[in-house]
């Protein structure tokens, strides 16, 4: 299972991003996964939740949005969706200078947080 | 209030670029890395032992690494070629990151050495997400496995640049579809070569290691289409670097 890998990836770059922006806690990420990415989203979430435990992530939401895996062939400009498990020879021509147009994304969309308020006026003690 | 940062980027930056930079540097001391993924069980090792055997023999500088969760037997099993072998234990993980193979090469893998073979985890899954820097992909799947094994693991096999069918000597024993499974690899990685092997029936001798010669001289014969994915949805990183401003500061 290499979603804990992939889990930590995630969380070791919204921190990078998301500190030079000033969040003190992360509320949301969103992940776009490939049909094709090789990652099972359920194993993903499990994973993001004890990966982001102590750090500005902790109790974030995890969306993972699926993304479809089309193909197009070369010679006869067809596109179709390549389906599980993907066709990846052109159904029209059956020609094999195909390129994948969507599936294989496991990429970070966005990240989402709430300013924190204002810190009260701190009061020192004498 | 709400704030909202886009991203767009690839989780797999870090090992993608790690991956970059290792083939670089190794290409630039004349090595080629050849990445070894089946499952466990399909004959990597016997496979890899009689290869590196042909390479001491034909006077071809080759070096092996192998990973598994626990014991060295595979090293032991590969050291009787004579070749430099190496063991990596990867305690637990189910795959290797580029990364982690740069740290094992540096101080072990000999000057001169023109191949590289790595006996990835045995795992269809994981490791296939995993760039290690290589020239030369190869999937491995043996007669016993099933036909429907490129269909069951589309992405490991969707990615190879070559698959070995393994044990072919009982491919008649078990019943092994091979034109279904020649099909399916077809479907899923239109173009890949399949070649029939076995290390105890003598067949396809040399061909590993014929291909990732060619490889490492010319490039991989065959491109899949998996690894063709147009960039119409702004899925190279490096382009956005500059719109992103400390954003890509993230990426190592």
């Amino acid at each position: 299972m290499h979603e804990m890998s992939i889990a930590l990836a995630v969380v070791d770059q919204v921190e990078s991003a998301v500190r030079p922006a000033g969040a003190s806690a992360v509320g949301r990420v969103r992940l776009l996964v490939g049909e094709l990415a090789g990652v099972v989203p359920d194993a993903l979430a499990f994973s993001f939740q004890l990966a982001c435990e102590g750090t500005v992530l902790a109790g974030a939401e995890l969306i993972t949005e699926p993304v479809a895996a089309r193909a197009r062939c070369a010679s006869c400009d067809r596109t179709w969706p390549a389906g599980m498990p993907p066709r990846l020879s052109c159904p029209g021509c059956g020609g094999a200078s195909v390129e994948l147009l969507s599936g294989r994304e496991l990429r970070i969309a966005d990240v989402s947080w709430l300013d924190a308020p204002a810190p009260p006026p701190t009061h020192e003690e004498r | 209030m709400c704030r909202v940062l886009d991203l767009q980027q690839a989780v797999l930056a870090k090992n993608d670029a790690c991956a970059h930079t290792l083939r670089e540097e190794l290409a630039a001391r004349g090595t080629a890395v050849v990445n070894l993924l089946s499952s466990p069980g399909s004959g990597k090792t016997a496979l890899l032992e009689r290869e590196l055997t042909l390479a001491r023999e034909r006077g071809v500088p080759v070096a092996a690494l192998t990973a598994d969760l626990a014991t060295e037997n595979d090293a032991v099993r590969l050291a009787r070629s004579g070749v430099p072998v190496k063991q990596v234990l990867t305690d637990g993980l189910c795959h290797l990151e580029a990364e982690m193979l740069g740290g094992h090469l540096d101080g072990w893998l000999p000057t001169g050495t023109r191949l590289l073979f790595v006996e990835n985890v045995g795992n269809l899954v994981c490791p296939a997400s995993y760039d290690l820097g290589e020239t030369l992909r190869v999937v491995l799947a043996s007669v016993t496995e099933g036909e429907d094994k490129p269909l069951k693991y589309p992405t490991a096999f969707g990615l190879a640049h070559l698959v070995l069918v393994t044990k072919t000597d009982i491919a008649a024993a078990v019943e092994f579809d091979e034109v279904a499974f020649r099909a399916n690899v077809e479907r899923v990685n239109p173009g890949a070569e399949v070649v029939r092997t076995s290390v105890r029936g003598g067949e396809g001798v040399g061909t590993l290691l014929e291909r990732a010669l060619a490889a490492r001289d010319d490039g991989p014969a065959h491109i899949p289409v998996m690894t063709r994915q147009s960039h119409h949805l702004h899925d190279d990183p490096e382009d956005r670097i500059g719109e992103r401003g400390t954003v890509g500061s993230s990426r190592s």
